[in-house]
């Protein structure tokens, strides 16, 4: 049993979790995820990590409810337990491994969409601690849906909001926006995670100006282990397991339309919804 | 009933178990495990314990059963195995113990897998346990994995007095036991969870949800944690696929994905959570157990389905038992039959399965005839859902984030008979070193490797 120790609606539907897993904080780095199984009878879910506090022992996780078992999820006030917590899952981001006097002298954009804003703060936080600013691209449907605005502004870095209705900051997609920064800044490498369609198109800009492109990939899976093979895509032709290759990939070799449709795998069961669906348009 | 017949086993008849989940076989009650008992001829040198990879002593077990001293049967079995219940049901006895035993040359061998099972289940159903006495001796051992061999190597050194935190990356204990094998062949409340809590009865802690080489690494576990031995019992994870064109159309599972999502995640079951797609045809690539356990519990969810297996009946290499078990539920069989292409319709779904028609030719390196394709014989098997069974290959988690752990080019841990890895106080066993094999042989490697670890504490 996993102990929650605290809950808060940060958007419409969009919660913030904190759980008490000292194991998991202490070894999680940016990049990775983790599955979570409300109760006895609940589903595995895979959800990434968007911070941690090793010495609180604590790793945050920041949910969509949509469907039946992250709603279920939410439900929970702190104080309450989920059944399991288990990672952290995945390879962490490449950059933790690379040598810092380098990384100082690329110009890295980092490009969010919906819930995916989450994941992407642990991996901004990570420059900004090491004194280097990056560009940071977010995208929403609205002022509704925005998170870790707060989070995201203490950070040394340049955030760009977008809304889809101008609703708040840019008015437009990330991948405009992305445009006007490829135009005006030497951009050597794009990291972006969110919605499967909205990296697609990432890459697909990314790609014209020959702009390294990192995915983060949110697929469907069972156990997170590399034992299911549910999470399989294709990358330069090859199968990968998103779990243990993954799950940041060269996005020009993803073929992000048969991702997309596994995806939909199982769509239509009643008590099941891919935590992304329903919030395409960012 | 002459000695040479052996006393059938109920089962469940296969028009009723082909919808439910029941166990198919209800074993033996007392009255027919003492007569099947009493055929054993007690030989004085057993063969069947030579073919028996953790050299249980039979004849000893059985002597008891025919006296209907269950309890002691059972005090003989626990000597050397922590999960009689399981081997009683899983084992391929028919290649090990009952394939040595003298009544089979002239008839039918002692059912030693169904006494076994018998008196299992006997000391499950009467709380039967067998008195230890452990006394600590201070010294602590890590085991990763909770499957057979895992479980075997853990119940082994708390018996000797050991420390033994066993950790494992699921959140049920069991490996394979728990999300491979399906519950009408082994039953998880009856038989799996309390062969895993007599375990905890002799003291092992089991932490789930701990990912070794991503929660904690080996490295760690022994320079902090403090263990000073390491068992690495992980198996072999990794589902392998055909790379054939269509193989990651929506509906093509793994048999490792759609058993755990059944086994694991109960999810043949309205009141779980997790979802399961069996289709209205479905097509099983491959003839070893785990195909005709992927296949069996795709026909309970109401899918008619098909066996695709590129060799021949005889080379079948699943079970025979449940081979037979299979057919008898309406599985059909297509034989030398090898996949080339999954069809898909406009949304990305499985439509169907292209197959071409083989025949045996010369003898490749497994001494099995190699199947070879014959000309101009495609042809499509309408189906809506495809089960690839195929193998398995090591998990790689484990072996990429330990320094100084030997692999071989398979990518299994290179370890000696007794487990020894390359690596100081690191041993392993079972499918994460000989690649996929059976729960036995695993238990057995357990087994091995518990006495090495004790070698070398006590020795140091």
């Amino acid at each position: 049993m996993f102990k929650i120790l605290s809950n808060e609606m940060i958007a419409e539907n969009i919660y913030k979790m904190d759980i008490l897993a000292p194991r998991v904080a202490k070894s999680a780095k940016p990049g990775q995820f983790i599955i979570v199984r409300v109760d006895d009878k609940g589903e595995r879910v895979p959800l990434t990590i968007s911070d941690f506090d090793s010495e609180r022992g604590s790793v945050q996780i920041v949910v969509q409810a949509l469907g039946h078992s992250t709603k279920k999820l939410v439900s929970l006030g702190s104080g309450e337990f989920v059944k399991d917590f288990a990672g952290p899952l995945g390879n962490a981001s490449d950059f933790i491994s690379e040598d810092f006097e380098l990384l100082r002298n690329k110009k890295v954009v980092f490009v969010g969409g919906g819930v995916g804003a989450a994941p992407v703060y642990p991996q901004v936080k990570f420059f900004s601690d090491l004194g280097i600013c990056t560009d940071v691209v977010l995208g929403f449907k609205n002022e509704n849906f925005v998170i870790l605005k707060n989070e995201f502004e203490s950070l040394n870095a340049n955030v760009h909001f977008c809304t889809d209705d101008g609703s708040f900051g840019f008015k437009g997609l990330v991948t405009d926006k992305l445009e006007e920064l490829i135009k005006s800044k030497n951009i050597d490498i794009v990291v972006t995670i969110g919605p499967m369609i909205m990296m697609k198109f990432v890459a697909e800009l990314t790609k014209k100006y020959d702009i390294k492109t990192i995915a983060s990939l949110n697929t469907l899976m069972v156990d997170g282990t590399g034992m299911c093979g549910g999470c399989r895509v294709s990358v330069n032709d090859e199968i990968k397991f998103t779990c243990v290759d993954g799950p940041e990939f060269d996005a020009h070799l993803v073929d992000f339309d048969e991702a997309m449709s596994r995806q939909s795998t199982y769509k239509e069961e009643e008590n099941h919804k891919c935590r992304l669906d329903g919030d395409l348009n960012v | 009933m002459s000695k040479i017949d052996r006393v059938p086993v109920r089962e469940q008849s296969p028009d009723i178990r082909r919808s439910n989940f029941e166990e198919v076989s209800f074993g033996y009650n007392e009255e027919e495990a003492v007569l099947e008992a009493s055929r054993c001829l007690n030989c004085k040198r057993p063969m069947c314990v030579s073919k028996c990879p953790v050299s249980i002593d039979i004849p000893g077990f059985i002597s008891f059963v025919k006296e209907r001293n269950f309890d002691k049967a059972y005090e003989i079995l626990s000597k050397y195995t922590s999960l009689p219940a399981v081997c009683g049901r899983v084992c391929p006895q028919e290649v090990q113990c009952e394939s040595k035993c003298v009544l089979g040359i002239r008839g039918e061998p002692v059912a030693i897998g169904k006494l076994e099972r018998f008196v299992a289940d006997w000391a499950l159903e009467n709380n039967f346990k067998v008195d230890s006495d452990i006394v600590f001796n201070g010294h602590k051992v890590a085991v990763i994995g909770s499957g057979p061999s895992g479980l075997t190597c853990a119940g082994d050194l708390a018996k000797l007095g050991y420390e033994v935190t066993i950790f494992e990356a699921l959140h049920e204990a069991g490996g394979v036991l728990t999300y491979g094998i399906p519950e009408f062949r082994l039953p998880k409340d009856k038989v799996v969870k309390p062969e895993v809590d007599k375990l905890k009865d002799l003291g092992v802690k089991i932490e789930t949800n701990v990912i070794v080489g991503r929660t904690v690494t080996i490295d760690e576990l022994i320079s902090e944690e403090g263990f000073e031995a390491v068992y690495i019992g992980s198996g072999a994870g990794l589902p392998r696929f055909m790379n054939i064109p269509g193989e990651n159309a929506k509906g093509v599972f793994s048999a490792n994905e759609f058993l755990t999502r059944a086994n694991l995640m109960k999810a043949y079951r309205d009141d779980y959570d997790t979802p399961i797609k069996p289709g209205k045809r479905t097509a099983v690539v491959g003839g070893g157990n785990v195909a005709m356990d992927a296949a069996r519990t795709a026909l309970r969810l109401g899918s008619e389905v098909y066996i695709v297996y590129r060799r021949s009946e005889e080379e079948l290499p699943a079970r025979r038992e449940e081979v037979h078990h299979a057919k008898e539920e309406g599985i059909n069989f297509e034989l030398l039959t090898n996949p080339v292409e999954i069809l898909s319709d406009e949304n990305g779904w499985v439509k169907g399965i292209r197959c071409i028609r083989m025949k045996l030719g010369e003898a490749d390196s497994s001494g099995r005839r190699r199947p070879v394709p014959i000309e101009d014989s495609e042809f499509v098997i309408d189906v809506d859902s495809v089960i690839m069974s195929i193998g398995t290959t090591p998990n790689p988690l484990i072996s990429s984030t330990t320094s100084d752990i030997e692999t071989n080019k398979k990518g299994c841990i290179i370890a000696d008979d007794d487990g020894r890895t390359s690596k100081n106080r690191v041993f392993a066993g079972g499918d994460i070193v000989t690649g996929a094999a059976t729960v036995i042989l695993a238990m057995g490697a357990g087994k091995s490797a518990a006495k090495a670890i004790d070698d070398m504490i006590k020795n140091k």
